[in-house]
């Protein structure tokens, strides 16, 4: 990467060279991103369309198979099996999440202000752990032997002593939900709340002497001026929930059964890196990245609308 | 970077807002509404804040104690053994090394190459620059779950496998959009009339943009530079997809790995461990929230 930007050009100088100018400064961040992002975009599209196994990392030349990965993949009834579970969960941490979030923007409007302080004291701790350090957190309280969830769960009088969370898929995701939404939805709840704090107090004071009620006010007042905000933070958790990894890898680490609960993710990580079958993960990467562009369509669209006005 | 860490704040958390007062509403129901905010707002603020008291308490109990969950009730149990145990177990010092270097690098060269970017975004009209822009938001939303496959076959075939340059590398660029993206919104909340008066007084132009406009734009270098610090801290899939060897892990990394044993997992420490890692990042995120805030607000009207 030895591109270094031409210095800002002086007044007087030519005027090719002025016009050169705001290009010259775009080389360095253009190269790092064609280097780091494009250039791996090409090889993976490439790499999907070859046999790239053990052999070929030894120096093998890589076979061309065309479709045939994607065909592999697509008759492998378990890679419907992870897209229907990643489906599944974003749709599942997405909807929670969003609900949760938007719930406690429109309790913070209520509140007095010394608990709204509080409360975003407590959000903002929680938005700010580092995943990896939120996930540690979460498994010790989750440990079979030791873990405060089920010392808790005891005390209640429920049999749950060594109880393992991560053993059976459906309590894995259980908890695996529970530490994604935890995570996510300060940011949700702040960016709704700041949505919220713009609808004037006069309009929901207007609607309930008109006779509307809460349900009413929220259903036809509030909802309606936030939707934008509510529209792009809902495509946000999708995107960020259907490529969730960290949570899935590590929590298997911890004793999930991997193959019960890969995701796409973990799915493209252990075909790849675990097992060597680099064309094959290309191709199910690609896949995962189709996936994406058709979910996040309609929010690049929305943003590209706001670009231009 | 957005992948599986927090998100980057998109709007300011509005404070200070007061709830008009509806002289209207019989002021008894009122009050009972507000107390029942306020009671659930007690049980959201517990339950969001307790798993980083469980992490910090549990990190200062000893090791006889985190064994029966009743004791760790107490805050700061009173042992710094845990502590003692990461810092000499080796593994740590040697992760953290790895962390920072990746980590100062990258915000240094993406602070630079974003600086460059947003000048000329913000402060030129130029054939190409909506599409450069709109190229930014679209790389915004590859997951890099997507692409860790040919970007450690890339950095494999450069022999940049397991070194600081090679994960920079690929932090730069998943740093940069957002990184330009918000940089843009302070430049152009800097007025270019300033410059132009500067430059009526004799100032060349660079003299100019160097005396008057930089040091206007140091809160936004410093936010900006924070968030990618952030990021590169706390990013896991690609680190542990590119940094292979054991002595070249970065904390996230060995976080994972510390706690990956089957039996017996030194819980003390690994919970010390994790309040390590999270206290710098902790500090910065409040430090910086509300400034990210507006240049976001601003990157997104402005420029």
């Amino acid at each position: 990467m030895a591109t270094t930007a031409p210095p800002a050009a002086p007044l007087r100088r030519p005027a090719l060279s002025r016009r050169a100018l705001p290009y010259g400064l775009l080389v360095p961040a253009g190269v790092a991103l064609a280097l780091a992002l494009g250039y791996p975009l090409v090889r993976q599209l490439l790499l999907s369309t070859q046999d790239y196994g053990l052999a070929q990392q030894f120096g093998q030349p890589a076979e061309q198979v065309g479709a045939g990965n994607f065909r592999e993949l697509l008759t492998d009834p378990q890679l419907w099996l992870v897209v229907l579970r990643s489906v599944l969960f974003c749709a599942v941490n997405a909807a929670l999440t969003m609900a949760l979030g938007t719930g406690v923007a429109l309790l913070m409007r209520g509140m007095s202000r010394p608990v709204r302080v509080l409360v975003q004291s407590a959000l903002l701790l929680a938005w700010a752990m580092p995943v990896l350090a939120a996930l540690t957190v979460w498994q010790w309280m989750f440990d079979a032997q030791y873990g405060v969830v089920n010392a808790l769960l005891v005390a209640a009088g429920a049999d749950y002593a060594g109880h393992s969370w991560l053993l059976e898929p459906l309590s894995f995701f259980a908890v695996a939900t529970v530490v994604v939404v935890w995570m996510s939805v300060p940011f949700v709840a702040f960016t709704v709340y700041a949505g919220l704090t713009q609808v004037p107090e006069e309009v929901l004071e207007a609607a309930q002497l008109d006779g509307a009620g809460a349900w009413q006010r929220f259903r036809h007042v509030l909802v309606p001026s936030v939707r934008p905000v509510l529209l792009v933070v809902g495509l946000l958790q999708v995107v960020w929930d259907l490529r969730v990894f960290t949570q899935i890898y590590v929590l298997q680490g911890a004793g999930g059964v991997a193959s019960e609960t890969n995701l796409l993710g973990t799915y493209v990580y252990r075909l790849g890196i675990g097992e060597g079958r680099f064309g094959l993960a290309a191709a199910a990467a690609v896949l995962m990245l189709v996936l994406t562009a058709l979910l996040t369509f309609p929010y690049v669209r929305a943003m590209l609308r706001q670009e231009e006005s | 970077m957005s992948t599986s860490t927090q998100p980057p704040p998109v709007v300011a958390p509005r404070e200070a807002v007061p709830p008009a007062v509806p002289a209207r509403r019989p002021p008894r129901r009122r009050r009972r509404h507000r107390r029942i905010a306020d009671a659930l707002g007690v049980l959201i603020a517990l339950a969001s804040v307790f798993p980083v008291y469980w992490m910090v308490s549990s990190s200062f109990q000893p090791g006889r104690d985190i064994r029966s969950p009743g004791s760790s009730w107490h805050p700061l149990g009173g042992t710094l053994d845990n502590f003692r145990r990461v810092l000499e177990g080796g593994g740590f010092v040697s992760a953290l090394r790895t962390s920072l270097a990746v980590t100062l690098l990258t915000v240094a060269v993406a602070l630079l190459f974003a600086f460059l970017a947003a000048l000329a975004v913000s402060r030129f009209r130029f054939r190409g620059r909506r599409s450069f822009v709109l190229v930014l938001l679209a790389i915004q939303m590859i997951p890099a779950e997507g692409l860790f496959i040919s970007q450690y076959k890339m950095l494999e075939g450069w022999d940049l496998l397991g070194t600081v340059t090679g994960l920079t590398l690929v932090y730069v660029a998943s740093v940069l959009p957002f990184t330009i993206w918000t940089l843009r919104g302070f430049v152009a909340g800097v007025p270019v009339e300033l410059e132009e008066a500067a430059m009526v007084d004799g100032c060349s132009r660079t003299r100019a943009f160097f005396t008057v406009t930089f040091p206007l734009l140091a809160p936004g270098l410093v936010a900006t530079g924070v968030y990618g610090f952030i990021q590169a801290w706390n990013e896991f899939t690609l680190a542990l997809v590119v940094m292979t060897r054991e002595e070249n892990r970065t904390l996230p990394v060995w976080l994972s790995t510390f706690t990956d044993t089957n039996r017996g997992t030194d819980w003390g420490a690994v919970m010390a461990g994790s309040t390590l890692i999270a206290v710098p990042v902790v500090v910065l995120f409040l430090l910086v929230q509300h400034r990210m805030a507006s240049g976001l607000a601003a990157g997104a009207v402005k420029g």
